[in-house]
């Protein structure tokens, strides 16, 4: 999964551009699914942008991850209308299920739990996504079902 | 010269003739919702499906399947619409792989034999999927933004000429001077949809009159950040090219020499659509230089957010996209004056743009007769909580409470009673069941300690408690302060304290008291919009539902207990 530093390469992709730093580190974490230190120095040297900046930024916005997530993302939507219809019961779930509090992995780095806000399917609410896929309606008699299905999954994606 | 073969090259008439030739030939369109609520339900797998369906039959020349935008009723997804030229349209809900197979074999194909004026009945056994189209939900919404969405491939270019976009911009570029085309918007009394609702017109009035001296800017602000909202989402992902559209006419109208998308990064499929858009419009020669073979020069450019609810406000999106911390500055000085890298910058919505092209076209007469005295044409809204229908909806300004909740959103279900409906968000408020009358416009709302807000409106039964609501909501904007402003970082942490405190039955009367006192000093005191609001659903639960606090402090009784 280490490919090496992106750093660079991406950062030769959006130097030239205005108001870029954002959407390198989008890219970064894309790939990788956090965004790595060596990434981060790598860019700070190709963008000439001084390393407190981008850690300023890193640590500011929500959606960057500093360190390596599980490999099922679990993302438990706290938007009001998930809230009305009961999602911290779903949320509540996972960490029993998994051990783990929010934005937390678990030590097999199966999963990350994390919540949060609106993703803008509040017509299915109580709603959670995993890895970008969606499931709307969510009790917490589902999430065990819904764990193993990752945990199927990630199994035949290993093997 | 060589502008000007390209110039007849691209002619957007010749486009949408030809355009509309083409779908002229089909007689039935099949439209599946193709949004983030509908392909959560599964909806990329019944198009595949219904493709295959309709090649099995070999109806391809006769049908195309359509994958569109949002239609509005999302909790019932995924829908997809039939139309057969002269015949009644139907609406199916929740459609299931066998369901859509079913749709093509026994609605579709037999419907396509009969002769005209005939009727088509839907056969019983699909009776349970029709969506009836008679549904206050689809009746009483008035749809000028959202007019497209649901009725054309948001990903195709062509499709959009077809229905007559560009035009809006071609008659600007053409016949009308920017100060023209500012007096229109004026007139037609369109106001900031984000929230703020302030006149969109004189806003393009003020950054025309700052002098470019290299560069200005327009920026679109895609940043909808309030939980249970999702307006901006659906626009941008079912009709891209229209937000694009009043994008240009507004840097038309304010010289404006580049235009910035800045949009949510937890919304990928409006990203995606966003971006396939711009790239349809450069290749098409609609962004670019000398667009129409005019004098317009005009390039747009996508940032994406990374989850800071912040930076929906101007300054603070504004550092965002100069890759900054975002964080809000005082103003003055405006964007207008000095905004992005210090060049003047305008800043509106999304769906304030969508209007755009719509109110240049069909003049500001048409826009400004729907709505109230003060607040004009329509909203949508996220109609979202604790209600039978709960989807995004389009009605005119004015339209009462009582009818977007108990007609359109089919009121509340489980035999509950409906409490209160909340709007704007963390920055707005509750408006209780007994003041449903109320009609929705900027003024009013306002009067009643709520605000507009973006679109969010959430409907709550007899089971929320109102204490729970407000601490929700507090505990939102205290996370997402940004923390330069005092009165923001340390008010609104206190307020949560306190209300806590209040939540686990240890509050006091002077709890209650402390806590409307630094609620009064953070809305005089904070730096932005976020510190400024985000007392007010602790102050208007107080306002309505002050029992429901006094029930919960040591000290104090409710009023109704004490009568007795």
């Amino acid at each position: 999964m280490d490919n090496g530093s992106l750093g660079s390469s991406v950062a030769a992709k959006w130097r030239k551009k205005r108001g870029s730093l954002i959407m390198a580190l989008h890219e970064i974490q894309g790939v990788k699914g956090f965004v790595p230190w060596e990434d981060a120095v790598d860019l700070a040297e190709g963008m000439g942008v001084p390393l407190a900046r981008i850690y300023e930024v890193l640590t500011f916005y929500n959606f960057f991850k500093l360190d390596a997530p599980g490999k099922a993302v679990i993302s438990v939507c706290t938007g009001t209308a998930c809230y009305l219809k009961g999602n911290d019961k779903v949320l509540e779930e996972f960490k029993k299920e998994l051990g783990i509090g929010e934005g937390e992995s678990t030590a097999d780095k199966m999963f990350h739990l994390q919540s949060v806000r609106c993703v803008g399917c509040c017509g299915l609410a109580p709603v959670c996504v995993v890895n970008g896929k969606t499931y709307g309606r969510v009790s917490p008699n589902d999430v065990r079902n819904i764990l193993d299905e990752w945990r199927k999954k990630l199994s035949e994606e290993g093997e | 010269m060589a502008d000007m073969d390209l110039d007849k090259r691209f002619d957007i008439h010749e486009i949408a003739k030809n355009k509309n030739a083409e779908l002229e030939r089909f007689r039935c369109s099949v439209y599946c919702c193709h949004s983030t609520g509908c392909k959560s339900s599964g909806s990329d797998d019944i198009i595949d499906l219904l493709k295959t369906a309709v090649a099995e039959h070999g109806l391809e020349d006769q049908v195309r399947i359509v994958a569109t935008g949002c239609m509005g009723l999302c909790a019932q997804g995924p829908l997809i619409r039939v139309e057969i030229k002269g015949q009644k349209d139907v609406l199916y809900k929740r459609i299931e792989p066998l369901i859509a197979r079913l749709i093509v074999t026994e609605h579709i194909v037999p419907a396509l034999k009969l002769s005209e004026g005939q009727n088509f009945e839907v056969p019983p056994f699909l009776q349970e999927h029709v969506l009836s189209l008679e549904l206050p939900f689809f009746t009483k919404q008035e749809k000028v933004v959202l007019k497209d969405a649901g009725h054309m491939d948001p990903e195709d270019i062509q499709e959009y000429i077809a229905r007559g976009g560009y035009l809006a911009l071609e008659k600007v570029l053409k016949n009308m001077t920017p100060a023209e085309v500012i007096d229109e918007i004026k007139r037609s009394g369109l106001r900031g949809r984000g929230g703020g609702g302030f006149s969109t017109g004189m806003k393009w009035e003020l950054a025309s009159k700052v002098p470019t001296v290299d560069e200005k800017f327009i920026i679109c602000n895609g940043d909808e950040g309030d939980p249970g909202a999702y307006m901006d989402r659906s626009i941008l992902e079912g009709d891209p090219h229209s937000v694009i559209e009043g994008m240009m006419i507004a840097a038309y109208a304010i010289g404006a020499t580049q235009g910035w998308f800045y949009v949510r990064a937890e919304y990928p499929l409006a990203v995606e659509r966003l971006d396939k858009a711009i790239k349809a419009c450069k290749k098409n020669r609609l962004l670019g230089n000398n667009i129409m073979g005019t004098d317009f020069s005009f390039n747009i450019e996508v940032r994406l957010g990374a989850g800071a609810f912040v930076c929906g406000e101007e300054t603070a999106l504004i550092h965002s996209i100069e890759g900054k911390r975002g964080t809000p500055r005082p103003r003055p000085p405006y964007p207008t004056n000095k905004g992005l890298w210090d060049k003047p910058s305008c800043v509106n919505n999304v769906e304030t743009l969508g209007n755009v092209p719509k109110i240049i076209l069909k003049g500001a007469d048409w826009f400004s007769s729907f709505g109230t005295e003060t607040s004009k044409g329509t909203k949508v809204f996220a109609l979202t909580g604790q209600v039978e229908h709960s989807g995004l909806i389009e009605v005119p300004m004015g339209t009462t409470i009582n009818e977007i909740v108990n007609e359109i959103g089919g009121g509340v279900p489980n035999g509950k009673k409906l409490k209160a409906v909340q709007t704007g968000g963390p920055s707005g408020g509750v408006i209780p069941a007994e003041k449903m009358d109320l009609p929705v416009c900027y003024e009013e709302l306002k009067k009643i300690g709520s605000i507009m807000g973006s679109g969010g409106m959430i409907v709550m039964d007899d089971s929320s408690n109102m204490v729970n609501i407000a601490n929700f909501y507090l505990d939102f904007t205290v996370d997402e302060s940004c923390g330069k402003c005092a009165p923001c970082r340390i008010g609104g942490k206190q307020m949560l304290l306190l209300l806590e405190k209040i939540n686990k039955g240890k509050g006091t009367k002077q709890d209650l008291a402390d806590l409307k006192r630094i609620a009064t000093a953070m809305q005089k005191a904070s730096l932005c919009g976020l510190g400024q609001t985000a007392p007010n659903p602790v102050l208007s639960t107080l306002r309505f539902f002050e029992n429901e606090y006094l029930e919960k402090l040591v000290d104090a009784k409710p009023a109704a207990t004490e009568e007795k």
